[in-house]
């Protein structure tokens, strides 16, 4: 093999780029720095961003998102989508409700929740990867049916009443630990606690390199004996788990379910996941990503809200949010030559 | 002794025959060409010996012994290994991370061999509440020795997706070499890549010949095969009309036995 010092130098240059130009070749650093200079000038333009109570309910609002976006980020990671996640927030909180309603403890309520949970995951995994239906329209179905199953649950009604366990319920989903006398909601560290296990599963373990692999070339993985099936069936039982969650939370925090419940969330997690710089056609996505994608989504939200811009206007920031990422996306892309 | 011996190998879909009759054998460190026009039965015969397809006449013998493969897995765990024709590269991921799919390196399986085995037997015992990690470190070691083998400037943090058709080529390869294969199988490598990373590939063949590995070159190339073989066979119809040593032949006989021009050599 002949020694092109030429092209050696400038294969090892790309290699050994700065700091610098590492870091501002990462999507993620922008959607980071946009979301500080939005926090920055909130605190400028408002006296109400900066006082506790906001920043409370901001950061637990951007919790359930995150919760999801998590596991949307690892669906997603396999060139796959799931919109079904808002009406299994819906199935979790009403398995919730109609348990707690009827006095039983809520030591059966968190099991069962995640539950049936899990099963619509499993449902749609196995149609996914196992009858090999496409994922958009499979979970389009289950989005329908699992929010129509969760409104005949209900039978229409508003339940506030959750039994004897109702102070433990209100203050799991509601409640929040003092940390250094900032007040931390707990969704928030249960969002924290996801997100570095989700972090660490898709850096560190096989299932984490199977989930990229599968987005990179799903036929490669079967080839080279990746259990593609398996991982595919456990990607949706796993974002169906984060639904779960942020439903069971979210009915501590709001103190009562309606069938309105998640409705839309899964465009708003859909849309974190792609602003924290996964990518729709798979193989790329990381954690952290989802979690600062749904931080910048809430911050436009709490944002428009407190400069008395109307909420109507909070659409046009996210949708030119997405357009943009993706926009820079395959700018980069270019410039590595795909 | 011969690696591979195929004996009277025949292959029908239906009425349809797609081979008929096929003998052959393959050495160590041989490198014996297939070659033939579209429809010859070349992918059959290749598909055959890398366990896709059950023979329906005839008899596969490794080392001396008749084996039945079935499936791909099976025939890679008899030491056959397969370069396909798309070399089923993620190209999201690095070069380590491909040569190691499906059997990643970990904190528990230390070895290519532990980490084919199904979750359930790698993590028999004690290990069952064992975390198990990735080892990087280790994948890129050994990727980077796979590649100092082939002598290939190819890198293992590198990205698949920035890399040449003969750096791919490369990936495809090394990760057949992660089992210690008898045999390697490749589909058409030389197909449509730029002349000089034809060379590099040629160069890889060459390195896995001197590793004493048999390998069968699928091609359209003749000058390739001519470039690399020891041995050309060439299918017309799913029939063999020609097994003869590289040196023995000529680019024009071949032409002429693969259209039909000549019958038989």
């Amino acid at each position: 093999m002949t020694t092109d010092t030429s092209l050696k130098d400038a294969i090892d240059q790309q290699t050994h780029r700065g700091f610098l130009a590492w870091l501002i070749s990462r999507q993620i650093f922008w959607i980071l720095l946009a979301v500080i200079i939005a926090i920055i000038a909130m605190m400028l333009l408002t006296k109400t961003f900066a006082t506790p109570q906001n920043l409370f309910n901001v950061t637990r609002n951007f919790a359930f998102v995150g919760i999801v976006g998590l596991g949307m980020t690892a669906v997603i990671i396999t060139g796959g989508i799931d919109l079904s996640v808002g009406a299994t927030v819906l199935i979790s909180a009403m398995t919730t409700t109609i348990i707690m309603h009827a006095g039983l403890p809520i030591t059966l309520a968190i099991p069962a929740s995640i539950a049936a949970s899990l099963l619509v995951g499993l449902i749609n995994g196995v149609l996914i990867a196992i009858v090999g239906m496409p994922a958009f329209v499979v979970t389009l179905g289950m989005m329908s049916i699992a929010r129509s199953i969760g409104m005949v649950m209900s039978n229409n009604a508003l339940i506030y009443e959750f039994g004897p366990d109702q102070a433990i319920l209100f203050s799991i989903g509601g409640g929040s630990v003092v940390v250094g006398g900032l007040p931390i909601p707990n969704p928030l560290i249960v969002m924290v606690l996801l997100a570095l296990i989700t972090g660490f599963a898709l850096r560190w373990t096989r299932w984490g390199r199977h989930l990229y692999a599968i987005g990179g070339n799903e036929k490669a993985a079967v080839l080279t004996g990746v259990p593609v099936k398996a991982v595919k069936i456990s990607v949706y039982m796993f974002v169906a788990f984060c639904a779960g969650l942020t439903g069971f939370l979210q009915t501590g925090w709001l103190g009562s379910v309606t069938t309105g419940f998640g409705t839309g969330l899964e465009l708003t997690v859909i849309a974190a996941t792609v602003i924290g710089g996964a990518s729709l056609a798979g193989g790329t996505g990381t954690a952290l990503g989802a979690v600062v994608g749904a931080a910048l989504i809430e911050i436009i939200r709490n944002s428009l809200t407190l400069l008395g811009i109307s909420t109507f206007w909070q659409g046009t920031f996210v949708g030119s949010f997405i357009i943009l990422a993706v926009a820079s996306n395959l700018l980069r892309n270019k410039d590595t030559g795909e | 002794m011969a690696v591979l011996e195929l004996a009277n190998i025949a292959k029908h879909y239906g009425a349809i025959t797609a081979l008929t009759d096929i003998s052959l054998t393959l050495n160590a460190g041989e490198v014996v060409g297939l070659v033939g026009d579209n429809g010859a039965g070349k992918t059959t015969l290749v598909k055959i010996i890398a366990g896709n397809f059950h023979p329906s006449e005839g008899s596969i013998s490794l080392d001396g012994q008749v084996v039945q493969l079935h499936g791909p897995k099976d025939a890679r765990s008899k030491g056959i290994e397969i370069v396909y024709q798309d070399l089923a590269l993620a190209d999201n991921l690095t070069a380590a991370a491909n040569i190691f799919l499906g059997r990643e390196l970990t904190t528990i399986a230390r070895t290519p061999q532990e980490a084919e085995l199904p979750f359930w037997q790698r993590k028999r015992g004690w290990r069952l509440f064992m975390p198990e990690i990735l080892d990087y470190r280790g994948m890129y070691k050994k990727a980077g020795e796979l590649f100092a083998e082939l002598k290939s400037e190819t890198r293992p943090r590198d990205l698949v997706r920035r890399m040449s058709g003969g750096q791919r080529q490369a990936v495809a390869i090394a990760r057949t070499r992660l089992s210690n294969p008898k045999i390697v199988l490749m589909d058409e490598p030389t197909a449509a890549i730029s002349v000089r990373q034809v060379a590099e590939v040629l160069n890889l063949i060459r390195r896995l010949k001197e590793q004493g590995i048999a390998v069968v070159l699928i091609s359209h190339r003749i000058p390739d095969v001519f470039a690399v073989c020891d041995r050309l066979v060439v299918l017309r119809r799913g029939r063999k009309v020609a097994d003869k040593r590289v040196a023995d032949s000529s680019p024009e006989e071949v032409t002429g036995l693969i259209t039909g021009a000549l019958q038989s050599a």
